[in-house]
């Protein structure tokens, strides 16, 4: 597989998923996987996957000693790895900037040369398809597509790829052509598409030209909280008890997310309660302008700003809200309902959210109603049994939705490539 | 001898409009005109027009021995005088060939039944005289909305005078005891219960059109051989209830339902099988005993209990809500109020709600999920009851509740009384006489 986040250094849904797939996958018996990570640090979960750092993958011959190779990189890759790997070396890459150990460097981010980062990746994939013995290739985001590309042309064996997101939902509808020219290309040479949802499939379909009989609809899922974070969740005050309610969006705060819906709907809701609170969390390019939106409607004093949420933070966000919503514009899939879902938070999220189309018991509006919207928060803030309703069959909705169902599904479509 | 008790429910509810919290305390006005003209129009062409022209024509050629049954909503009759009043008209012409019945039922269609009896009798005295206003006519028979029944609702119902009423033959009430039998009410014995055959029912109103069902195509000759075929007893009732627009719109007119319809007649005749309306039934056939229903049951999906309405919290709240105030709105004067309270108690306003399994698809008017049924509802009733509390500013309902229990005392008392001069003073005109007498 080739990925390009992992938990527990995550930027965004990307990570979360990757992990959820492969820890689904790994619970079948026969399964063996490898993942490539541009630059992991070494405390990832290996217990289930065999990572592969690619910042420690050479693509230039250099004579070290085993003793230093392990001291260097020993903590992430075994020196038996390397050695195997610089077997392998197939051009002349004395032209890229290499290190001591002949490895190219990454960030693992998303740095503003990006498109250089994903070109040396597909150079080092190069390496690792020569090395590696695989049946599938597995292909996590556009990042990836082209290292995928590169190793099904090598090995001759089928590439799966999966569709996260597009550029479509990223940019409504302004796509970049180099991001949409890498996408394509992806899709092209892909055996299998496997989309997050059956909204992203449809873009698939339509806005990248691809054969519908091999996109498919796999939807992701949810794990369920450790211990710890429920001992968090459990400390929730019962909602009769609170005088105050408190209606929460979290997430990047950027287009295409839909925050200024967020903050339309707030605007109704304040003008005409009392007890009512907002909470938009998290942080992103569009930050300032909500808040400047948010200033010129004059509703500051109700609507709060507390900046980027990361680990335990998230779920205590969780726990102190009434209502969670997503207004997203365009989502391909969208998880964090599920999890504020998992947390016992009645969600709304908007129809054009691929997440809506496995979920029952959440409120779905247009993203644009602000109308429905605001109406759906102030019911959930205000009549205690569509509370309690959500609260109770949400949770017992969500967790149903296993990473365990996911990887089976997936599973089964890498048997008929393999049998084809 | 096996006689055949057709009954047709005619109701259709007043949808709401998309009612805003914004719009609390600013807009008292909670319906949608365009989609219930709309849904009247359609309901009426599809169903209601062509299958009253039919039970019309089979009353006209099997005079006096065809007869059916059918009992309105207050808000239909309302909807249809405004909208489609040759509707009422098609009744009324069938009214007036003698072979139909007509049947009384709350006037909103609603679940007062079980939760408030002044409330409930006010709503069935309402309907009476909207009744007798049409048709000239006082129902002796009584269904209750959606047939919701219980020992209690058969006391109530047998307090205001009706001789019969027309519920469902739910399984799990009736164990191994037939429906085709009278029952009597437990709580009162004198009110003559008619039981719903669910199955010969729906095989026409549900399955009649269903290409899997195996029965398919049905045939009124079959259909009769079925009754036919039943086991004889002496007294034989098959009732067969359904909505009117069962024919029309559950079942297309492509699938020549009315025609089915048309050929029962005859084919029963041949098997010597006969028709009544509900109210000679409960003249001349015994009670074969008390039936107990302590919990409600109703004529709706597979369970037949009230679940369909108040199945989920939503509904619950919904419910209570709405009828904490119906003390209130009794005692008060105000008209557009009462017609409001009307229409907002239609038991469709709930079942929108329903959250039960296989309920995904349903039908539910303007609304696309129960939360937004949920949603638009208690909006408008937090306006409604704002505006039934600021009637009586001053009077919380800790207070209004020994007040109500006053007023009912004392209306007791003033009954007994009347009662009691009544007595009196026929004593007295008899006294008088004799003296009379005497004095000749």
């Amino acid at each position: 597989m080739f990925g390009w986040e992992f938990p527990p250094h995550i930027l965004g849904g990307l990570g979360t998923a990757t992990y959820g797939i492969i820890k689904g996958l790994s619970l079948l018996p026969d399964m063996d996987i490898t993942l490539c990570l541009p630059k992991p640090r070494g405390d990832e979960d290996r217990s289930f996957v065999h990572i592969i750092p690619m910042d420690c993958v050479p693509v230039v011959w250099h004579d070290v000693d085993a003793q230093y190779v392990d001291k260097r990189i020993g903590n992430r890759m075994s020196p038996q790895l390397y050695y195997d790997m610089r077997d392998h070396l197939y051009a002349d890459f004395r032209y890229l900037h290499t290190n001591d150990l002949g490895c190219i460097e990454f960030s693992g981010r998303y740095p503003d040369n990006l498109y250089e980062e994903i070109n040396n990746y597909s150079i080092v994939a190069g390496v690792v398809a020569r090395q590696q013995q695989f049946d599938i290739i597995h292909a996590h985001d556009w990042l990836t597509y082209p290292a995928g590309i590169y190793a099904k042309q090598l090995s001759g064996k089928p590439l799966v790829i999966h569709v996260h997101a597009t550029d479509f939902d990223r940019s409504r509808g302004h796509v970049n052509p180099t991001v949409y020219g890498i996408e394509r290309d992806g899709m092209d040479h892909a055996d299998c598409i496997m989309c997050v949802s059956e909204l992203t499939r449809q873009t698939v379909i339509n806005h990248y030209g691809q054969d519908p009989a091999k996109c498919f609809a796999m939807h992701n899922a949810v794990y369920p909280l450790p211990e710890r974070i429920q001992q968090i969740v459990a400390k929730r005050k019962p909602f009769t008890e609170k005088k105050e309610k408190v209606v929460t969006f979290l997430g990047r705060i950027t287009m295409q997310k839909g925050p200024e819906y967020f903050i339309e709907a707030a605007k109704l809701v304040i003008e005409r309660t009392q007890n009512i609170r907002f909470c938009m969390a998290g942080c992103g390019d569009m930050m300032n302008k909500m808040i400047e939106l948010a200033a010129a409607k004059g509703i500051c004093h109700r609507l709060h700003f507390p900046g980027f949420m990361k680990g335990d933070q998230v779920y205590e966000a969780y726990r102190d809200s009434d209502v969670y919503v997503m207004p997203s514009v365009s989502e391909p899939f969208g998880i964090s309902p599920l999890e504020a879902m998992q947390c016992g938070v009645p969600t709304i999220i908007s129809k054009q959210s691929g997440c809506g189309e496995i979920l029952t018991n959440c409120i779905k509006t247009n993203y644009w109603d602000i109308n429905a919207m605001a109406d759906a928060m102030y019911s959930l803030c205000t009549y205690a049994s569509i509370h309690s309703y959500m609260q109770i069959e949400g949770k017992r909705e969500v967790d149903q939705i296993t990473w365990e169902r996911v990887g089976q599904r997936i599973r089964s479509h890498y048997d008929r490539l393999i049998h084809r | 001898m096996k006689t055949i008790c057709l009954y047709f429910e005619i109701h259709q509810n007043i949808h709401l409009k998309r009612y805003r919290f914004f719009d609390i305390g600013t807009d008292h006005y909670y319906y949608d005109d365009y989609e219930n003209e709309r849904s009247i129009d359609e309901t009426a062409e599809k169903s209601y027009i062509p299958a009253l022209q039919t039970l019309l024509e089979m009353a006209q050629e099997n005079k006096g021995y065809f007869k059916c049954a059918m009992s309105l909503s207050g808000c239909t009759i309302e909807l249809l005088e405004i909208h489609a009043p040759h509707v009422l008209d098609l009744i009324c012409q069938l009214y007036d060939t003698g072979c139909l019945e007509i049947v009384s039922e709350p006037y909103s269609h609603g679940l007062s039944s079980l939760a408030n009896e002044r409330c409930f009798r006010e709503e069935v005295k309402h309907l009476c005289e909207k009744v007798e206003s049409i048709f000239g006519c006082q129902p002796k028979v009584f269904r209750n909305s959606c047939s919701i029944y219980t020992d209690e609702i058969g006391r109530m119902v047998a307090d205001l005078g009706f001789k019969g009423m027309l519920t469902e033959g739910a399984k799990h009430i009736l164990g191994w005891k037939s429906p085709h039998f009278v029952y009597n009410c437990a709580m009162a014995p004198k009110l003559k219960l008619l039981l719903r055959d669910n199955r010969l029912s729906e095989d026409i109103s549900f399955r009649f059109n269903d290409y899997n069902w195996d029965e398919y195509p049905l045939f009124a000759d079959r259909y009769m051989d079925w009754i036919a075929q039943l086991p004889e007893e002496e007294e034989e009732i098959i009732n067969l209830f359904m909505e009117l627009c069962a024919l029309g719109i559950w079942q297309p007119l492509s699938s020549n339902i009315l025609e089915f319809m048309k050929a029962l007649p005859n084919e029963a005749r041949k098997r010597g099988i006969k028709f009544a309306t509900p109210s000679e039934i409960c003249r001349n056939v015994k009670s074969v005993g008390p039936l107990n229903v302590s919990d409600p049951i109703s004529w709706v999906d597979e369970e037949r209990d009230v679940s369909p309405w108040l199945g989920n919290v939503m509904q619950r709240e919904a419910y209570q809500k709405l009828y904490t105030v119906a003390d209130r709105v009794l005692i008060c004067n105000d008209r557009k109020l009462k017609q409001d309270w009307d229409y907002l108690q239609a038991s469709n306003n709930f079942r929108f709600m329903s959250t039960k399994p296989g309920s995904e698809n349903a039908y539910r008017g303007i609304y696309d999920s129960p939360y937004d049924a949920f949603t638009n509802y208690m909006n408008i009733i937090s306006d409604f009851i704002t505006r039934v509390n600021n009637l009586y500013p001053d009077l919380d309902n800790e207070q209004l509740s020994p007040l109500m229990t006053t007023i009912r005392n004392q209306e007791d008392e003033l009954d007994r009384k009347d009662k009691e001069i009544e007595k009196l003073q026929k004593t007295i005109q008899i006294l008088k006489s004799k003296t009379k007498k005497a004095k000749k």
